[in-house]
């Protein structure tokens, strides 16, 4: 169980505490959709543009429509400069991230069609995916896609063999012990699972655990995503 | 009931209700699967959209733009995925194949009806009287959603703007608006009224908010 | 989708009664926010918006050896990303020449005005000496893209504080810095975009303005001084209206220093 009195987070966090998070959609103008999205430090923008023509035509699917995932980071979001342009980490979190939404997302609506998310990272503190798929998850129901659900996205810790929630650089660098291990999750508004990743070492009965945690504090980020939707409008209830 | 809504949520649970427009019955709930308002009435639960694209229908008046011409038509972006085209034959009148561009060239402009909308794409149609070639004048362009209140019931809001700003106006479904007065003044004076009511679309009694921003703005 | 035609004709009779849609005179630029610290990872950071247009600039330093004909002085590199996120006019992929177009531009600037003092950045003659990175992004394109990277150049180079340097093992200690700031000039250069509709000349154009201009002549100076220049866009320009362009421009960099001024600390 997760000791929550003696495990020291470098921040001070309880063991199952997220970093403030904060939400606001409409944030590019020129997009269809927008929105933002911060643990803590680690701030997410995502733009939707779509439904739309799909260039080049001969990657069209006629039957269902495609979500196109992009997710880069600015060279300056981290403290070693990252050059300009697609790395394999990039594209690798691209592509997971995209499987992450599309569940939810009801593209057989859009045959031959495809909706662009564009993902940029301006300042990174770990987590960046999960930031990243938050944002694209308001973005998308900003741009008024046909959704069936929303998804949330968090990552769980093991440090040595504490878990926590929502890593942070420092913890992600953990070295004590059995040093960090890194879980991002995605789950949907009903609880199912639509990502997942591992790094590091746990055994399953603790891995159980962590899955728990993350659905906790996906119902969180599901409250601060709706937040920012509902409040982006101002009914001016007379 | 009136209440912004997000994809997932429930809106009403219960046997009786029926599932409208941007909305799913999940066993005895009404879901929504739009980012949107939720309303419901006799039972019928739907969701209108605040943002996002348009999506065409039958029988919409819409503006264009001419994106290429063919041997037997132009190719129209209406802002669709969709491609839209006018067909040599929906047009009022004998065109000449090789005088396709001497009546509208790439750029130019249009207010269509949409006819039918198919596998191919969109049929447009300029051969009912107000539909064809732009010549000159403003064009604004708003979301789709917002159309609606632009227009007005049975045409009351825009009655008021083409009223107090002495212009022509034509709003297409798709959200670009065509705006035409006397002067410039008079086509940015009707454009801001219409950013005006784009602003504060969810305003009860807009009408009365717009009359009264006229009077103001006249000051 | 591109300003119809009809728009971009209207536009043009306006201007010939001395008038723009906004309201704004010919030399009037739209309203400017600048946040400093955008990213707390860059060594300076900044967002600015110029109306609806927005970018993003960052700084960042690492060591290098030196080009062979400047063996004591630092390096400077301009990146800029016109991010599809910002316009649908903007495709992923290798960077367009509007974008490499734009870097080089705010590179001219930054480097021919002498703005960094890229001598103080000289740690071993002949062999270490630091590289400073400004990469752009934009984050919403309704024109003048040009004129809010400057600005965001400019504010980002101003607040950026030099990494921690540790002297046994000669590498930067990345996301630790020291109090000392980048050495800069005093005076702010500032590139200036002057773009051509019909027979006037206006600053600041909106995107509708932007798809109307014929040519553009962007203007990087300080104080009188003007350090680069670069005309872009294929309509020629008379004897005349350059002219015109130079008296514009040095009027256009007092009123922009002093609107953003109280941003530059």
């Amino acid at each position: 169980m997760a000791k929550k009195d003696s495990f020291e987070r470098p921040d001070g966090r309880a063991v199952d505490e997220t970093r403030k998070m904060s939400a606001k959609v409409g944030v590019v103008e020129n997009a269809d959709g927008s929105a933002m999205f911060s643990f803590g430090d680690t701030v997410a923008i995502a733009a939707v543009y779509g439904p739309r023509k799909m260039h080049p035509q001969h990657m069209q699917d006629m039957e269902k429509g495609t979500l196109r995932y992009n997710y880069n980071m600015f060279s300056f979001s981290v403290t070693e400069r990252i050059r300009p342009g697609p790395s394999r980490r990039s594209q690798e979190i691209s592509k997971i991230s995209q499987w992450a939404i599309e569940p939810v997302v009801m593209i057989d609506k859009f045959p031959g069609n495809v909706i662009d998310v564009y993902v940029s990272i301006i300042q990174a503190n770990a987590s960046t995916r999960c930031a990243g798929i938050n944002a694209a998850a308001l973005a998308l129901a900003h741009a008024g896609i046909p959704m069936k659900d929303m998804v949330s996205s968090v990552s769980i810790g093991k440090l040595d063999k504490q878990l926590v929630v929502d890593l942070s650089k420092a913890e992600e660098d953990w070295e004590e012990g059995e040093g960090a291990t890194d879980i991002p999750i995605t789950m949907t508004g009903d609880g199912k699972i639509t990502h997942i990743q591992l790094d590091g070492k746990i055994e399953t009965k603790q891995l159980k655990e962590a899955v728990r945690l993350a659905r906790k504090a996906c119902k969180d980020i599901y409250e601060i995503q709706k937040k920012a939707l509902k409040e982006s409008v101002d009914l001016k209830e007379k | 009931m009136r209440k912004i809504v997000i994809p997932g949520e429930i809106i009403e649970s219960g046997e009786s209700y029926l599932p409208g427009e941007g909305t799913e019955k999940r066993g005895e709930d009404i879901v929504s699967i739009k980012y949107g308002l939720a309303e419901e009435s006799n039972k019928l639960v739907k969701v209108i959209p605040l943002s996002g694209v348009y999506l065409p229908r039958r029988g919409n008046v819409v503006i264009g733009k001419v994106e290429n011409i063919t041997f037997n038509g132009w190719v129209v972006d209406i802002g669709t995925a969709e491609g839209a085209f006018l067909s040599l034959s929906e047009v009022p009148r004998y065109i000449d194949k090789n005088g396709l561009d001497e009546l509208m060239g790439i750029g130019d402009m249009m207010i269509a009806k949409i006819v039918e909308i198919n596998k191919r794409g969109i049929d447009l149609t300029i051969k009912v009287r107000g539909l064809g070639k732009i010549e000159e004048g403003l064009i604004v362009k708003i979301n789709s959603n917002k159309v609606p209140r632009i227009i007005g019931k049975e045409g009351s809001m825009i009655s008021i703007i083409k009223d107090e700003t002495k212009c022509d106006i034509t709003v297409g479904q798709n959200g670009l608006v065509w705006i035409q007065g006397a002067t410039v003044e008079d086509e940015l004076f009707a454009k801001k009224a219409i950013m005006f009511i784009v602003e504060n679309s969810f305003v009860e009694g807009l009408t009365e908010e717009v009359k009264r921003w006229f009077k103001e703005e006249k000051k | 989708m591109e300003t119809p035609r009809i728009n971009q004709d209207r536009i043009r009779k306006y201007l010939e009664q001395g008038k723009r849609f906004d309201g704004r005179k010919f030399d009037e630029f739209r309203e400017i926010t600048i946040e400093t610290g955008a990213s707390k990872k860059a060594e300076g950071s900044a967002r600015v918006k110029i109306g609806n247009t927005e970018v993003i600039v960052g700084v960042k330093m690492d060591l290098a050896t030196p080009y062979p004909d400047s063996p004591d002085k630092g390096n400077l590199m301009v990146t800029a990303e016109l991010l599809p996120l910002s316009s649908d006019r903007f495709e992923s992929g290798p960077p367009s020449i509007e974008s490499i177009e734009l870097a080089r531009i705010i590179d001219r600037m930054i480097r021919e005005s002498k703005f960094i003092e890229l001598d103080k950045l000289c740690i071993k003659e002949g062999e270490k000496v630091w590289n400073i990175f400004i990469d752009i992004y934009s984050i919403n394109a309704d024109g003048n893209l040009l004129d809010a990277a400057g600005i965001g150049t400019v504010a980002a180079l101003k607040n950026a504080k030099i990494p921690k340097y540790d002297k046994e093992t000669e590498k930067v200690v990345f996301g630790e810095w020291t109090n000392e700031k980048l050495p800069v000039k005093k005076e702010t250069p500032l590139s200036i975009t002057f773009h051509k509709i019909g027979n006037h000349f206006i600053v600041d154009p909106t995107q509708e303005e932007e798809d109307a201009s014929e040519t553009r002549v962007t203007i990087g100076s300080s104080d009188g001084v003007i350090s680069s220049m670069q005309k872009g866009n294929h309509v020629p320009l008379s004897v005349e209206e350059l002219d015109h362009i130079f008296d514009m421009s040095e009027k256009a960099w007092k009123y922009l220093i002093s609107k953003i001024e109280k941003h530059l600390k």
